[in-house]
């Protein structure tokens, strides 16, 4: 499997590589003779390397540096995470199991012809059962990013989710979200792009939710089943959104081209299922082998073969690296990002043939990353403000299941974004009257909920944990206000709203 | 596509819509009347999500090939044994509808047949996407239609759309505030905010004129006047579940919220429940059932709004038609063509526009369902120009890639 390819030799590589940069960098600090960070510049980096601080944060940046906490987030294999959180993950036993598995043991499969009837218990009891490989991984996903101490980690599940999206609403994508993230996004954040896309076009939650296990090679005399003709959806999406993006340069023509690449990409439909236990089954029956041209390159006919040339021609073409170091920049950085930033993290991106945490490196080290006039500017996703005020008052672990339903009433509901794209981060995407007023009342019922006698939540506690990094206005309110209503002005203050 | 560029939520783009409708003249009818200040127009889209089987609803009943493809389905001809209610000598009602003649004949209901989505997909789940967005055949657009009407419109009252539900959907996401009306009793559940100090202490954090500031100091007024108009109707409990007698039994609450201080001009239900695959039945049955507290709640809504009614215009649609000939098991499957139904005080109503296509097999979309010949952006137009006032310039940028392929003179 890709992921095993060299993989001991990356990583070693990629320490290097990190630690040498961490060299230089304290080499850079020591010339520059600039004076410490002030708690400024380290609120600053923990609200983009991470969903927020926790209680503890600020000081273990303060005493580590700054630099040396880029590295430890670059490099989640090098620290140990929290055992609580380890041992609430091994719970959900949906998230190990091979997808062909879950659907067998989970879809429901009720009452019909020929089949025994079901008493009115056993049908509710299954059709409960069919939620739980959703709500298995909804759980597991918020859980770790409250509490998981590879929060840059947590932070690029997220971003690399949304870019690949899938959506649970979409049949039985519902089954697969929790295996999508686990094998075919954790296993690659930080690694090589190319790796990260194969993943996730070979994942049954991706080919289902695209439709590209319905693509068969028109007019075909050898495709089984009631699936006959091109289906470009996957095609599509696969050069607009994830690799070369809108303006990439490429035509209608090669996304047919594309589609006929990707002809007999697909599920394992019956005996199949038992050897292709990971969900993917090249279907050389319904492929399209004739000649193609894409982007100008003559493929032949080769099979399954051709899409994994696809793949690397759009990995390693100029326009994914615009794309992504254009969503990068977006994300870490400012909604409309600088030229130059996008420039050089694309450069990077195409030195170093897709290497994700290379890339981030780069980022992290710009004069933009670290610019003034950029801190505390990134609106907050909804998801994002949950999660930072989960962390802001160390939440306890079972509050998951509210977290995801405040989420659908926010509008963002978890896994299962609408569109393909993905949801955005920007802050015309969000900010909006009814969310303003939701995430204030959220951040009322946070505090009632943890109770006076938390003392993460008492207002003190939390403008320490949170650096003091509020307005003269803001903290004016604060100070003037009664004591009972002070940790709810502070998690739902102006500030809160932005990283 | 193109990514659309987001609507910014600034007052800058809401003085400039103003000013547009205030002084462009649209040739015909003036968009407001000049007496009264406190008209303007409102706009209901009802969205029957699940494909309503559009064929039953207006029925064809001259083309004997509807007789021939549905042998137990069809609606008998006007005069026979609940037979459909004659319209204009080429279509008739389906008799569950009954309710709606009083409006047919006073000529404030329409019907545009033929008439949805240019798009391919038989799928609800693409097809209903396709419609909120505006956009066939794509998903990439980041904000409903509806949402997008809202910023051609004068700005000045901050509850500007509802949304008769709990969340707010695809076809009024955006940029643009909606309000949600849970169905219920939870109208207007009371929140910490309610209370005087907590509010009084958020006020003076959000007092600023950052973009944030001014999205709180909106959210509060809207809620404030939400609070007023339905403390009395929350002694009415309303017991409407997201089926079609929802709408009955909400449209006192929604009108009540057209009528009073909140002026908003936008509302939008979706009704569900629609996809008769089996066991549809004819003039009686399934879709007579679900059709029958639709015609009754439409005559509610009217009711209710009263004066307001005059300068109301109501669209029903739904992602797409069924299919000509009845299946194995006395239902219809997914199709292509559709009817709106189009009524309002101002609607140029007693017709039934569009081009009919016919039934032969030749005429029907792939063989097998009725044809579009107007697409449903067509027939919307209209109602948001003349009706709405917006200006027709602005009409791409609320569907973005389209341009007007017919005039229909439905206001």
């Amino acid at each position: 499997m890709a992921k095993y390819r060299c993989n001991i030799l990356k990583v070693s590589l990629s320490f290097v590589v990190g630690l040498g940069i961490w060299v230089a960098s304290c080499h850079m600090v020591m010339q520059s003779a600039i004076a410490a960070p002030t708690e400024t510049d380290i609120v600053h980096v923990i609200n983009r390397l991470s969903f927020g601080p926790s209680p503890g944060d600020i000081q273990h940046v303060q005493s580590i540096g700054i630099d040396a906490y880029i590295q430890e987030q670059l490099h989640p294999e090098t620290t140990q995470d929290s055992p609580e959180l380890l041992r609430q993950l091994e719970q959900y036993q949906t998230l190990a199991l091979p997808p062909m598995q879950l659907v067998r043991q989970y879809k429901y499969r009720g009452s019909g012809k020929g089949k025994p009837k079901l008493s009115p218990e056993k049908q509710k009891k299954l059709r409960r059962r069919v939620r739980i490989p959703l709500e298995e991984a909804s759980d597991a996903r918020l859980a770790r990013a409250i509490a998981s101490s590879h929060q840059l980690e947590e932070v690029m599940v997220d971003f690399w989710f949304n870019h690949f999206n899938v959506s649970a609403s979409k049949g039985l994508t519902k089954f697969w979200v929790g295996s999508y993230e686990q094998q075919a996004i954790r296993p690659y954040v930080f690694g090589s792009f190319r790796d990260l896309l194969e993943a996730t076009a070979k994942h049954p939650a991706m080919l289902y939710y695209l439709d590209n296990w319905q693509n068969t090679a028109p007019h075909s005399t050898t495709a089984p089943g009631r699936f006959k003709g091109l289906n470009e959806n996957y095609a599509r999406e696969l050069l607009e959104l994830h690799t070369m993006g809108v303006k990439g340069g490429y035509s209608q023509a090669d996304v047919i081209t594309a589609a006929k690449i990707l002809t007999g990409w697909g599920l394992p439909q019956g005996r199949q299922r038992t050897t292709a236990k990971q969900g993917f089954y090249f279907d050389a029956r319904r492929h399209d082998n004739s000649r193609k041209t894409f982007l100008g390159q003559s493929i032949t006919g080769q099979g399954v073969a051709e899409g994994e040339q696809l793949l690397d021609m759009l990995a390693n073409h100029p326009a994914t690296a615009q794309h992504i170091s254009y969503k990068l920049a977006q994300y870490f950085v400012t909604d409309a990002p600088p030229a130059p930033l996008v420039d050089r993290l694309a450069q990077q991106f195409q030195a170093t043939n897709g290497d994700i945490r290379a890339v981030l490196a780069t980022l992290f080290q710009s004069s933009e990353f670290r610019d003034t006039q950029f801190y505390q500017q990134k609106f907050k996703t909804p998801y994002e403000y949950i999660i930072s005020v989960a962390r802001a008052v160390d939440s306890p672990r079972n509050k998951t299941r509210f977290i995801s339903g405040t989420l659908n009433q926010f509008d963002m509901p978890l896994y299962q974004c609408q569109t393909p794209n993905g949801y955005a981060n920007i802050k015309t995407s969000w900010l909006n009257p009814d969310a303003t007023l939701r995430r204030i009342s959220l951040a009322t019922a946070f505090v009632q909920r943890q109770g006076r006698r938390h003392p993460a939540a008492q207002s003190t506690q939390l403008q320490q944990t949170l650096g003091h990094q509020f307005s003269a206005q803001t903290q004016s309110v604060i100070d003037n206000s009664p004591q009972r209503l002070r940790a709810a002005l502070i998690l739902g203050s102006p500030e809160m709203m932005y990283r | 596509m193109k990514r659309r560029q987001f609507l910014q939520y600034s007052t800058f783009a809401a003085a400039s819509g103003f000013t547009a409708m205030g002084f462009n003249s649209f040739g015909k009818q003036p968009a407001y009347s000049q007496n009264s200040a406190d008209r303007h127009p409102r706009l209901i889209v009802i969205l029957l999500r699940g494909a309503v089987d559009g064929l039953n609803v207006v029925v064809p009943y001259r083309e004997t090939l509807y007789y021939e493809a549905r042998p137990t389905l069809a609606i008998p001809e006007p005069g026979k044994t609940q037979g459909a209610i004659d319209l204009n000598g080429q279509f008739g009602l389906h008799p569950a509808l009954a309710d709606l003649m009083p409006l047919w004949e006073s000529k404030q209901l329409a019907f545009v047949h033929a008439c949805g989505l240019p798009d391919p997909t038989r799928s609800h789940f693409d097809a209903q996407d396709y419609m909120e967005l505006g956009t066939p055949g794509s998903k990439k657009s980041e904000d409903g239609w509806l949402n997008r009407v809202l910023a051609h419109l004068p700005v000045g009252r901050p509850t500007q759309a509802l949304n008769l539900g709990n969340r707010t959907p695809l076809i009024l996401s955006g940029a643009k505030s909606v309000a949600n009306l849970p169905f219920g009793r939870q109208a207007v559940r009371p929140l910490p905010l309610d209370r005087p100090p907590i509010q009084s202490a958020f006020d003076r954090l959000y007092q600023g004129d950052t973009d944030l500031s001014r999205a709180y100091q909106e959210g509060m007024e809207a809620r404030e006047i939400l609070k007023t108009e339905l403390n009395t109707e929350m002694v009415q409990a309303s017991r409407g579940a997201p089926g079609p007698t929802s709408l009955m039994t909400n449209a006192r609450r929604l009108a009540q919220l057209f009528n009073g201080n909140a002026k908003t001009q936008i509302a939008f239900v979706s009704l569900g429940a629609w996809d008769t695959h089996i066991n549809q039945g004819g003039s009686q049955g399934r879709l007579a059932n679900l059709l029958r507290p639709v015609g009754k709640g439409l005559n509610q809504l009217k009711a209710s709004l009263g004066n307001t009614f005059d300068d109301t215009t109501i669209v029903v649609m739904s992602e797409f038609g069924r299919t000509v000939a009845e299946n194995g098991n006395g239902g219809t499957d997914h199709g292509h063509g559709n009817v709106m139904w189009v009524l309002g005080g101002r609607v140029r109503g007693g017709q039934v526009y569009g081009d009919w296509p016919g039934l032969a097999e030749s005429q029907r979309y792939q063989g097998r369902d009725l044809a579009i010949t107007t697409d449903f952006r067509d027939a919307i137009a209209p109602l948001l120009t003349t009706g709405m006032g917006v200006d027709p310039k602005h009409l791409n940028q609320i569907f973005p890639g389209y341009s007007p392929q017919k005039q229909l003179a439905l206001i």
